[in-house]
Order: C-alpha cells, then structure tokens, then sequence
C-alpha cells in the first residue's frame, strides 16, 4: 500500500507533467537540445577567460533580434540572422576599441553591450504589446512550438558535430595561443567559428530561456563543471549532466509552482552552483 | 642560415627593435642575451612567424620546420590537462584534427616524457606539477615536434637546478644532432658554459659572435647603458 503510494506520487510529481502535456514535452525536448550544445561551449569560453564576450553576445544581440522581429515577425531565420549579425557588431566594437584606446577590454565590452541592450528595448517597445518584450527578454520554454523546436535541435545537433571537429585545435589554442600560431594555423578561422557557434546557440537558447537568461545554461553548468573536475573530458561531460538536471528540475518546478521557466531553470543550476562551492571550500579544505 | 637585414620593429609606437643586420647560421646553438625591454622575445617571435616586423626583411636559405617554446609564466598551470596531453600536442603535426595516434607515435610519446624523467607522473594533472617539472613537459612537446630550427623563450626562468642541468644536456644533443637553436637567456654563466654563440641585444644588435668573445663587460655595459638612456 506504501509502496504503491510512493510510486503513484513520484509518477505523478516527476513523470505525468510531462506525459500528459505537450507543451512539457516540447519544453522538455527544447531544454534537452540547448543543454546538450550550450554547457559544452561554455567550458570552452571559460578555459579561453572569454565569459565578457559571452555577455556582450547575449544582450548585444536584442536590438538585432528586435530589428528582424519588427519587420519580419516572429520569424526564426530572421530573428536569428538579425541576432547573430547584431552580437559580432558589437562584439567586433567592442574588440577594436579595446585595442585602440587605452580602455581595457572589461569597460569597452560592458559600455558596448548595454548601449545595444537599451535599443534593443526602445526597438521592441516600438511594437505594441509588452507581453512580446517579457517574452523576449525571459523566454517562455512553455509556448516552444514544433518550428522552434526543430530549429533549436538543429543548432545543437550542427554545433556538437562542428565542436567534435575543432575540439583539438580549440583546446590548444585556449592553452597555448602561439604554440599553434607558430605552426602556421588558421586560428582565426577556429576563432570565428567558435563565436559563430556561441551566437547561434544563444539565439536558439532565446526561445525558451530569453536573451538575459540564455548565458546562464552555458555558463553556470560550466562553471560548477570545472570547479568539480579536474580532467577537460569531465568537465564537459559533467557541464552537460548538470545543464541537463537543471532543465528537467527547472521545468518541473516551474510547473508545480506556476514559476516562469527560464528563471526557474537558471537558478536550478545556480543551486547547483552554491552547493558545489560549498562542497568544494567547506568539505575538500 | 637566416638573415636579418635591416630589421625594425615598432610596438604600440615604441621601438622594440631597431636596424638589425645579422646572419645566424644553420645547426647553430646560440644564445640571445640583453637587459629587460631588450626585444629579446620580439626577436625570436620574428623568426617563429607570430609577429611581422615593421620595416626590414627576414629571410632563410632552405625553408624549415620550427617549434617554439613560450614563455613559461604566459601559460595558463591551473588549464585541465595532463602532462601526456600537452606532450601529445607535439604530434600535432602529424596527426592534425581528428585523427588519432598510431603505436608508433605512442611509443615516441611516452619516449618524449621517458627522456624528460616525467614517466611517473605522466597521467597528472598540470596544476600538481612545479615550475622544473613543467618546463619539462614542454620539452617533451618539442621534442615530439621534431623541428629544424627551436625557439626558445627563457627556458629555463623559475625552474630549478636540477632541471635546469637535464634540459640543458638535451638541447646540446639536439645541437649535436643538428639542429639550430636559438634561446634567450638571462644566466650568463650558463651561456658561457653552455652555449657556442651569442647575440647580445639592446633594441640594436650590440654584438654577435662566439661566446667567449662577446660576452666582455664592455659588452654588457654598453647594452645596459642603451637601454638607460632610452
């Protein structure tokens, strides 16, 4: 009787918001995909100290995203072509400036991107209706509809695939920049493609986590990664199971308590985060 | 051989180096000396490619393969890898992107980190070496590198006595194989003891030749006493 009773309430708490509903599903598949590419992306931008340039591509690319959705609509092609295009802009700004000008690259990169977060949002409020903008700018993981959810299994599947090939030269280049200099490689061309891949897993993490939540599954899952293991293989591996917790715990919550989802799902995995730090400064020292 | 004719460089408007004329010959094992802000890491970055200097040529007989070594304090000891993954970048050219290593390659691995005296602590992580043990490592890439001419970037800074003699015979046996070596060095004595050739530089090229000639406190003075007045 106990034991039925255990198992009708873990069913019913765990497993039926997702077997009854597709809008869990989806959120669930969506959430699924942006984990599996975004964590690994983010072990990499940590390794390479580069968490700025994460930041300045996430919020620069709002009025990017905002341009395409006034004139196009909630067309993704758009919305992503615009917010892609937007973030290296600003990225790029940011870059020369740091380089020309006694700013460092810290208050060159944060000027940047809330100069292009403010008319990111003067563009949307263009339109009428705020509701797009909160949207917008948290994510609604629950309205992810099939269009959105190929889009972002498609980002994510050509992002690992593209990740497997230059995973060598990314990582050795993150250790030792002229050491591959110095045999001639194109470490541009892996350096702009690593920034492609990030602006794209960002705009398709947009869709459900929103533009100022979009970081946080590639940075915090990482970050708690590489606080926990010391071996890169771990780390990415690791960086990827904690994403994939935080989604799947994030969403549940966010159900039962009637909680937004991208919020819920980042501060599930920052959860994670403090409970690593505790382990790691109270118990290992 | 590689010539120098003529060589400037400017770095964020300031002379880093200036009309060096110099021909260094092949198979050669030499060291570069100089005070602080001498362009004694400019001057190897020239050769290895990772700058192009502002006015003036660089310019080599036979083309050839290079391997540098950086600046150990410019690396990151906290990145998560092992010491075989670092040696085992050595085989990049080999093996570039995807492709894994052969049993022959394996064997030259875990040759390289048998030579450098890492074999105990080849499957550790970098942030539980010291200072000798990691200047090891990096050796051990090179020497998987295989290349005909070796930059060296102060290869033997923090590290200690102990390394210091073990890496030292080994560039002398890659000398003796034939290799050309170039290395910036901050302890005379050793360059005295250790190394056939100077180049003594001060933003200009102060001297070059055999050691023993060079390395004279008139030499060393004048180097100094370019720098100061700059």
């Amino acid at each position: 009787m106990i034991h039925s009773l255990i198992n009708f309430d873990f069913y019913e708490s765990f497993v039926a918001p997702f077997y009854q509903y597709l809008f869990m599903r989806r959120a669930l598949a969506a959430c699924i995909a942006i984990s599996l590419s975004s964590a690994p992306l983010g072990v990499i931008l940590i390794q390479r100290r580069m968490s700025l340039i994460g930041e300045a591509l996430s919020h620069g690319t709002l009025p990017g995203i905002a341009l395409a959705y006034l004139i196009a609509g909630m067309w993704l092609p758009a919305l992503t072509l615009g917010g892609a295009l937007a973030g290296l802009i600003v990225a790029f700004f940011s870059h020369f400036v740091a380089q020309k000008t006694c700013l460092k690259e810290d208050a060159s990169f944060s000027s940047f991107y809330m100069i292009a977060f403010a008319l990111g949002i003067i563009i949307l409020s263009l339109q009428e209706g705020s509701i797009k903008l909160v949207h917008l700018l948290f994510g609604n993981v629950l309205a992810v509809d099939s269009a959105s959810l190929i889009f972002m299994a498609m980002t994510s599947t050509v992002s690992l695939i593209i990740l497997v090939v230059i995973y060598r030269p990314m990582i050795y280049e993150c250790f030792d920049p002229l050491f591959m200099r110095s045999l001639k490689l194109p470490t541009h061309f892996y350096n702009f493609t690593f920034l492609t891949l990030m602006v794209g897993n960002l705009v398709a993490a947009y869709q459900a986590l929103g533009t100022l939540m979009a970081l946080g599954i590639m940075m915090i899952p990482a970050v708690t990664a590489r606080l926990l293991a010391r071996r890169l293989t771990n780390i990415f591996i690791l960086s990827m199971i904690l994403a994939l917790i935080a989604s799947y715990a994030g969403l549940l919550l966010s159900y039962h308590f009637n909680w937004p989802s991208g919020p819920t799902i980042i501060l599930v995995s920052g959860g994670l985060y403090i409970a690593s730090l505790g382990y790691v400064l109270i118990v290992k020292n | 051989m590689i010539l120098f004719s003529q060589l400037s460089h400017l770095y964020q408007k300031k002379i880093a180096l200036e009309d060096i004329n110099l021909r260094i010959e092949a198979h050669t094992l030499t060291a570069i000396v100089g005070p602080n802000g001498a362009g004694k890491s400019t001057f190897l970055k020239i050769i290895a490619g990772l700058i192009k200097p502002s006015q003036g040529h660089f310019s080599y007989q036979h083309p050839f393969t290079l391997a540098y070594l950086p600046q150990q304090s410019g690396l990151d000891k906290t990145f998560p890898l092992s010491v075989k993954d670092v040696v085992a970048m050595g085989l990049w050219p080999q093996i570039g992107l995807r492709k894994g290593m052969n049993h022959a390659q394996y064997l030259s691995l875990e040759q390289a980190i048998e030579t450098v005296g890492l074999k105990n602590v080849e499957n550790h992580s970098l942030d539980s070496l010291s200072g000798g043990q990691f200047q090891r490592v990096l050796f051990a890439r090179l020497m998987l590198q295989d290349a005909d001419v070796l930059l060296l970037d102060e290869p033997f800074a923090a590290v200690d006595e102990a390394t210091t003699q073990d890496l030292l015979s080994l560039l002398q046996h890659w000398h003796q194989q034939g290799k050309t070596i170039l290395a910036v060095m901050h302890n005379l004595s050793l360059v005295r003891h250790f190394f056939p050739q100077t180049v003594v530089l001060a933003k200009n090229l102060v001297a070059y030749g055999p050691s023993d000639e060079i390395l004279t406190t008139d030499n060393l003075l004048r180097a100094h006493g370019i720098m100061g007045a700059s």
